[in-house]
């Protein structure tokens, strides 16, 4: 082992990184620790991944634990279940967003139900990394929110991690996980930077805790991954005009951890729930009902939504539109306070 | 036009290797024949048992079902010497991947028979411990399991050890994409594996050559994997290929496809009817050529006792399916917590609450089962 490996590998302290270095030193620090831990997926070997979150993984570790995997999705996830069998704990990077749909059944099917089916007899520790969501400027297939899809199917765990000290430990998490967990990152956010504590306690915050990112009084604000940051600018912005907001990163979405969202809702009285993805049967709607259901004496007014349109992902020069911003957000924050807002006036029948 | 720089796909195959002929007339086969040295007389009564155990657990089961026992079965009838020879070539510490109708082959494994008709009575989504005997339990949708028993050998090249996987699919598999991709892992990491497909001629009622103009077996050369085709109603022909498939994945030489044709002589399942899609002269043909019956004619060449080989296999027989059928009766329906359970591993806050509103829900009803809301205000 060279110097410089051992100093990284024994690199305790806390240091400033990117949102893609922080899951890289996640993902060697899981490798280092558990010789089970394989890493496999397209290009994440020599090239060390399209977005270079698996840098330097195969120099140090060797091709047999960092794979570069042929061309094939469901090959990926079907031989993955497969050395589950034989106990590895394979982490598999499904290069896009909209490139996982051809690994859907081995997912669903298998990855999902073989816990249960097996009654408990088979554990299934896979971790499912997908870059995820817009803002890069990329053709069609590479921009896009799956994530409803996966937070629907029993048996798995979905997150998505808003910062780089949650992208470090929460990898560390999901790979721990006996449970199969699908880790959404949001690719917009890869470079930017944030103070990551390498010896962060992983008991310290469960991978289902939401957290209250920012406290507030007059209404709650509930995003995930890529628009926890536009959320949290949001609420600054909203303080401009003497609306206290409490913004809450879910961080995991399938279980979704209701109790501060509860809290925080019985105290406001009032919601936003904001995602990139479409809002026809999206998070959003499950966030909403629930927090119908729980806190429906304290509400002051339905819980609010601003998503992505319910439209395959536009081209790129009209992603802007689509993908909920600072003053969109904003115009959801005046909905919910019964503030002048763009539907003002707006007299709606059934549609 | 013809255009002679094209080639033109073989679509003929020359007829499957046979060790033993439909008459029971032994043919030789230098490559198949030496891995085969030691099967002896009692060697062959052991395998020819084994068929007449597989069959019997098949018909009784099949009763089973028509008695409103089990809510539905595969029959294996016909493809006995084809799941028998290839799962006695295999060592205990193997791994086996099949689909739902390698019944005959979990026998083989040492099913406790208690667990083998759980999941087709509805009590479980699968019947026994995968690690118990080595072998996952059967799969539904259609050739996924080749790419687990492909990850599985990849694992055992990974670290180190010299078992190998085996994967169990038909002839309708071989167009799912899972089957291909799983060929091209297989062949990329020359993982220690072998593809043993069971051309019974029929997915449920679609012929073979629906799914192929080329003999399966054609299929693995694009892969670059070597490939046998044999007659899959052969015991001796599936033990030996499966033998000489194991070895070379032993060796580190790779995977290994084998294409067993056979035929599935029964229905899909026992709700198919296959009187709807196929000729009596069809199943007459290939009744001629019946697994069981060749290996009695192969014995009685040798100058066994067929009569008492018979005798004892069907005592035998009989011993299992009356195990088989007691050991369902005497099961018990499973408990409600079984809805809930083994989802997850870990803390579920979500599901719990589910189970627990439906723990309450069952709790409000009464001893006919009707319901008993506690008397008062609304639900807060």
């Amino acid at each position: 082992m060279s110097t410089e490996t051992a100093q990284r590998e024994d690199a305790r302290g806390t240091q400033t990184l990117t949102f893609g270095k922080a899951i890289n030193a996640g993902l060697r620090r899981a490798l280092s620790d558990d010789p089970k831990v394989l890493v496999m997926g397209e290009d994440v070997g020599r090239l060390g991944g399209v977005f270079r979150i698996t840098d330097g993984l195969q120099a140090e570790f060797g091709p047999e634990r960092v794979l570069d995997s042929p061309l094939a999705e469901s090959g990926i996830v079907g031989t993955a279940v497969g050395l589950a069998y034989r106990g590895f704990r394979p982490v598999i990077e499904i290069q896009f967003d909209g490139f996982v749909y051809p690994a859907f059944d081995q997912i669903v099917s298998q990855v999902a139900k073989l816990r249960y089916r097996t009654r408990g007899r088979l554990k299934m520790p896979l971790t499912i990394r997908i870059p995820f969501g817009g803002g890069i400027g990329s053709p069609e297939h590479h921009s896009e929110s799956p994530e409803a899809y996966f937070a629907h199917t029993a048996g798995l765990r979905v997150v998505s991690p808003s910062n780089p000290q949650d992208a470090f430990t929460m990898i560390r998490q999901a790979i721990a996980s006996d449970d199969p967990v699908v880790y959404f990152e949001p690719k917009r956010r890869y470079h930017e930077k944030a103070e990551v504590d390498l010896g962060a306690d992983l008991s310290a915050m469960p991978l289902g805790a939401a957290r209250v990112a920012s406290p507030g009084t007059d209404v709650t604000l509930i995003a995930y991954g890529p628009l926890v940051k536009t959320a949290l600018d949001a609420a600054q912005a909203a303080a401009d005009e003497d609306v206290s907001v409490e913004v809450i990163d879910l961080r995991s979405l399938s279980p979704i951890d209701f109790g501060p969202v509860e809290a925080s809702v019985r105290k406001t009285g009032r919601a936003v729930i904001t995602h990139e993805a479409g809002q026809f049967a999206g998070l959003g709607a499950e966030i909403a009902a629930s927090i119908t259901e729980r806190c429906f004496y304290h509400l002051e007014h339905a819980p609010v939504r601003v998503t992505g349109f319910d439209i395959p992902y536009p081209p790129s020069k009209l992603e802007h539109h689509h993908l909920p911003d600072l003053d969109r957000i904003l115009d959801g924050v005046d909905r919910a306070m019964d503030r002048p807002n763009s539907l003002t006036g707006l007299v709606e029948g059934g549609a | 036009m013809s255009r002679n720089v094209l080639s033109d796909p073989a679509t003929e195959a020359a007829d499957p290797i046979q060790l033993v002929a439909p008459d029971g007339s032994r043919h030789h086969h230098p490559d198949l024949d030496a891995v085969l040295t030691d099967v002896n007389d009692d060697a062959l009564a052991e395998l020819y048992t084994d068929m007449v155990v597989a069959r019997r657990i098949d018909t009784e089961a099949t009763a089973l079902q028509r008695q409103g026992e089990l809510a539905l079965w595969p029959p294996l009838l016909g493809q006995e010497a084809a799941q028998i020879g290839s799962a006695r070539a295999l060592r205990p510490d193997d791994f086996v991947f099949s689909s739902y109708r390698e019944n005959g082959v979990a026998y083989c494994r040492g099913v406790d028979l208690d667990d083998l008709l759980t999941v087709w009575r509805g009590n479980a989504s699968s019947g026994w411990d995968p690690f118990a005997i080595n072998m996952a339990t059967p799969q539904i949708i259609i050739g996924a399991q080749t790419l687990h028993a492909v990850g599985y050998a990849m694992g055992v090249k990974f670290d180190g050890g010299d078992q190998a996987s085996i994967a169990y699919f038909g002839d309708g598999a071989v167009t799912q994409g899972d089957v291909n991709e799983a060929l091209a892992f297989a062949a990329s990491y020359q993982a220690p594996v072998v593809f043993f497909c069971q051309n019974n001629h029929w997915a449920i009622s679609e012929p073979v050559s629906l799914q192929t103009r080329v003999p399966i077996a054609q299929r693995a050369s694009g892969f670059g994997i070597p490939a046998l085709r044999i007659d899959g109603n052969d015991v001796l022909a599936a033990l030996a290929a499966t033998r000489i498939a194991l070895e070379r994945a032993r060796a580190g030489d790779g995977p290994t496809f084998i294409e067993a044709v056979t035929y599935r002589m029964g229905p899909h399942t026992t709700a198919d009817d296959p009187t709807r899609y196929r000729d009596r002269a069809e199943l007459d043909a290939w009744a001629e050529k019946d697994p069981l019956i060749r290996v009695e004619r192969f014995l009685a060449t040798r100058g066994m006792a067929v009569d008492g080989f018979r005798e004892a296999a069907e005592h035998r027989a009989d011993d299992v399916a009356e195990a088989l059928r007691q050991g369902l009766i005497a099961k018990t329906d499973p408990d409600v917590e079984d809805v809930f359970g083994e989802v997850y591993a870990e803390e579920h806050p979500w599901l719990a609450r589910q189970q627990e509103h439906y723990r309450r829900y069952l709790a409000s009803l009464d001893d006919s089962g009707d319901r008993t809301p506690p008397t008062g205000e609304g639900d807060r």
